[in-house]
């Protein structure tokens, strides 16, 4: 990577929860059009720092530069402000609503006299659905009726649609079948080719080596590292993950 | 047979729990019709059965909203005694001294006074909800208490009456109607507006190119809409007014009265104002962000609060929206009785939380419907009626009425997993 302004640098965050560090002093940057995945077992502190990225927790300190500047992020609101989009790992869809009330919530479209626009929002989710998943046609079922992969493609029809610049996935493979696994990687590519930046977390060492151009590994809360996946071995990387040990001859940052 | 009818649920695009209530409604109708030899099917009996139901009904309507997103509210009984009571001393001990007795503005001021003071309770109530995380089960219980007390306060327990007689006009009555002419301009305006609004729904989704019901479809439902508001104008324009009431109503018009003389009540006024509240809560419901929102928190809080939606903030506005809406039912109840004694509204929380989940409001959050919620009421209110015209024992009303609210709440309960929603 050349050094360019990093689209995310995220210094020394740190946050705990009842005396526990979940976060401890971890520092993760993100270049445009880049993939960079983040590693650990659980409870490592992967998804509570891409939390504090995506409004859900507020750090308890460290900065957060967008595009080299400092940004305020309290919440959920502030994040979608700077085209932070973030697909959950739980989803986080409302299940009794339709595909296109979820895809739009909290962004409703409306008509000149401010009631929200159902037949506006249908069209749209159809033309992002017909892009993302030609087989979706549950319009209007409520999400509930879908099956675990038609769910994944409104959460990530929702990240997408809304030009997101930054994007973070966490574990988006992990109730796929293989066929929808294909789709999301392809996904992926086309997003970084548009130069938008990607955290993908997982624990799928093979995910990150094929989809990710940096890896940042975290063990109890801390950063044990961040290397080029080009670098490394899959062993280098779970020599990270379970023993925190840092591979020897390899540039690491952090 | 069965598939039939299937089929033409479907193409109709009708909810089936919906027909499933107008069924049980039409059922309980035609039994305590068969019991009381007709009387429970006449013109009077449904006049006076839409009035008794308008003022829970009213309060049915938000009690949907409070319990879509997860809460309850417990204190909507007192809250409406609280208010009547005040509204009442305003009339009869403040605003005579302040404007004069039976100035024109006596009712417009106390409408004012009861919508604001709900609204102001209620939002004070979402607020501790919301942001100080107390349960609303407590917040609202405690809210029971303290409203009971605060109405025997305001007046030291004095019953307050009589009302303003314009403010009395709100809750119906001889007096208290649209008339016979207003009534059917007023169904004809009402049945044009809902064929207008099916109408131009179709245009808006053929226009998207979505698929839309047949026309035959849409014209049965178009057919079945304007009927019912008609018939339901021509049942209440068949209720004639009484003797004693004609002869004091014709003497304040100034016009003779003479033996054979008929009127006819024609749609009561809180009738009136209960159609305008499920009107206006539908849309709110259906079309705007707020409603929106309350539905997505409902069914998933988390997801609506990482969707940038402020979950505290809403919870204001919904116990806010429900108090205004319980000044509204404190308004009908309080002029339906014209006078207010420190049992108004007692229990009628029940009632309305009753009426709400009979009409399909899922307790587990994010499922219910307005006019659900008004059917509910008037389920409620028809087997209450009805078992007292047949002569049954209060005792033994609370008992079937207990037991037919949780019969209907299981039958919910089967149907929502049986369609797998």
């Amino acid at each position: 990577m050349d050094k360019q302004t990093p689209l995310v640098d995220m210094r020394d965050i740190h946050i705990s929860f009842g005396g526990i560090h979940a976060v401890d002093h971890v520092s993760v940057d993100l270049y445009p059009g880049e993939v960079v995945g983040l590693l650990g077992h659980n409870g490592a502190g992967k998804s509570t720092l891409i939390k504090i990225l995506s409004g859900a927790y507020q750090a308890d300190g460290g900065e957060i530069y967008i595009n080299g500047e400092k940004a305020e992020i309290h919440n959920p609101r502030d994040a979608r402000k700077y085209n932070i989009e973030t697909i959950y790992q739980t989803l986080a869809l409302a299940d009794n609503l339709d595909a296109a009330s979820n895809l739009f919530l909290g962004r409703e479209l409306v008509t000149p006299i401010g009631t929200v626009d159902d037949d506006a929002m249908e069209a749209e989710t159809r033309k992002i659905m017909a892009k993302l998943n030609p087989n979706f046609q549950k319009f209007a079922e409520p999400v509930s009726a879908l099956s675990g992969g038609q769910r994944q493609s409104v959460a990530i029809a929702r990240a997408v649609y809304f030009d997101a610049k930054i994007l973070i996935m966490d574990e988006p493979t992990a109730a796929l079948g293989p066929h929808e696994t294909q789709m999301v990687s392809e996904l992926i590519q086309q997003l970084k080719t548009q130069g938008i930046g990607i955290f993908l977390i997982s624990h799928d060492i093979h995910d990150v080596m094929e989809l990710c151009d940096r890896a940042s590994v975290m063990k109890n809360g801390e950063l044990v590292g961040t290397v080029d996946v080009n670098d490394v071995t899959d062993d280098d990387l779970l020599g990270m993950i379970i023993l925190g040990k840092r591979p020897e001859g390899v540039t690491v940052q952090g | 047979m069965q598939n039939q009818a299937k089929n033409l649920i479907n193409k109709l695009g009708l909810d089936p729990r919906l027909l499933g209530m107008i069924g049980a409604l039409v059922a309980i109708w035609v039994v305590f019709g068969i019991f009381t030899d007709g009387r429970f099917l006449s013109p009077r009996n449904f006049f006076n059965l839409s009035v008794q139901t308008a003022s829970v009904a009213v309060m049915a309507t938000g009690m949907v909203f409070v319990i879509v997103t997860r809460h309850i509210d417990l204190s909507v009984g007192s809250m409406l005694g609280f208010i009547g009571m005040a509204v009442a001393a305003l009339q009869v001990q403040v605003l005579p001294d302040l404007v004069g007795l039976g100035h024109w503005s006596v009712w417009i001021i106390a409408v004012i006074a009861a919508i604001l003071m709900g609204a102001v309770l209620g939002a004070f109530q979402g607020w501790i909800i919301g942001y100080l995380a107390v349960p609303a089960f407590i917040v609202t219980l405690g809210g029971l208490l303290v409203y009971r007390g605060a109405m025997w306060w305001v007046t030291e327990g004095q019953t307050q009456a009589p009302l303003d007689t314009t403010f009395r006009l709100l809750g119906g009555g001889a007096e208290g109607t649209l008339g016979e002419s207003l009534s059917w301009i007023f169904g004809i305006v009402a049945a044009l507006a809902a064929v207008a609004l099916m109408l131009l729904s179709r245009r808006n989704k053929a226009n998207h190119g979505f698929a839309v019901k047949p026309a035959w479809a849409e014209g049965i439902l178009l057919a079945i809409a304007a009927g019912g508001i008609m018939g339901f104008v021509w049942i209440m324009n068949s209720y004639p007014i009484s003797k004693g009431a004609m002869k004091r109503m014709t003497k304040a018009q100034g016009i003779e009265y003479t033996d054979g003389m008929v009127w006819n009540h024609g749609v009561a006024i809180p009738v009136v104002i209960l159609l305008g509240v499920a009107i206006v809560m539908t849309v709110i419901a259906t079309r705007t962000r707020f409603g929106r929102y309350v539905y997505a928190t409902g069914g998933n809080p988390e997801a609506a609060e990482l969707s940038g939606i402020n979950t505290r903030w809403l919870t204001v506005k919904i116990f806010a929206l429900m108090g205004a809406l319980t000044g509204i039912a404190a308004v009908i109840a309080s002029a339906r009785l014209n006078a207010v004694d420190v049992g108004l509204g007692t229990l009628d929380e029940l009632r309305v939380i009753a009426a709400a989940v009979i009409g399909g409001t899922a307790l587990a959050g994010g499922a219910g419907t307005i006019y659900g919620a008004v059917i509910g009421a008037l389920i409620m209110q028809s087997l209450q009626s009805g078992m007292a015209s047949v002569g049954v024992d209060a005792p033994l009303q609370n008992i079937v009425v207990g037991v037919v609210l949780v019969f209907a709440v299981w039958v919910d309960i089967v149907y929502r997993r049986r369609a797998g929603a």
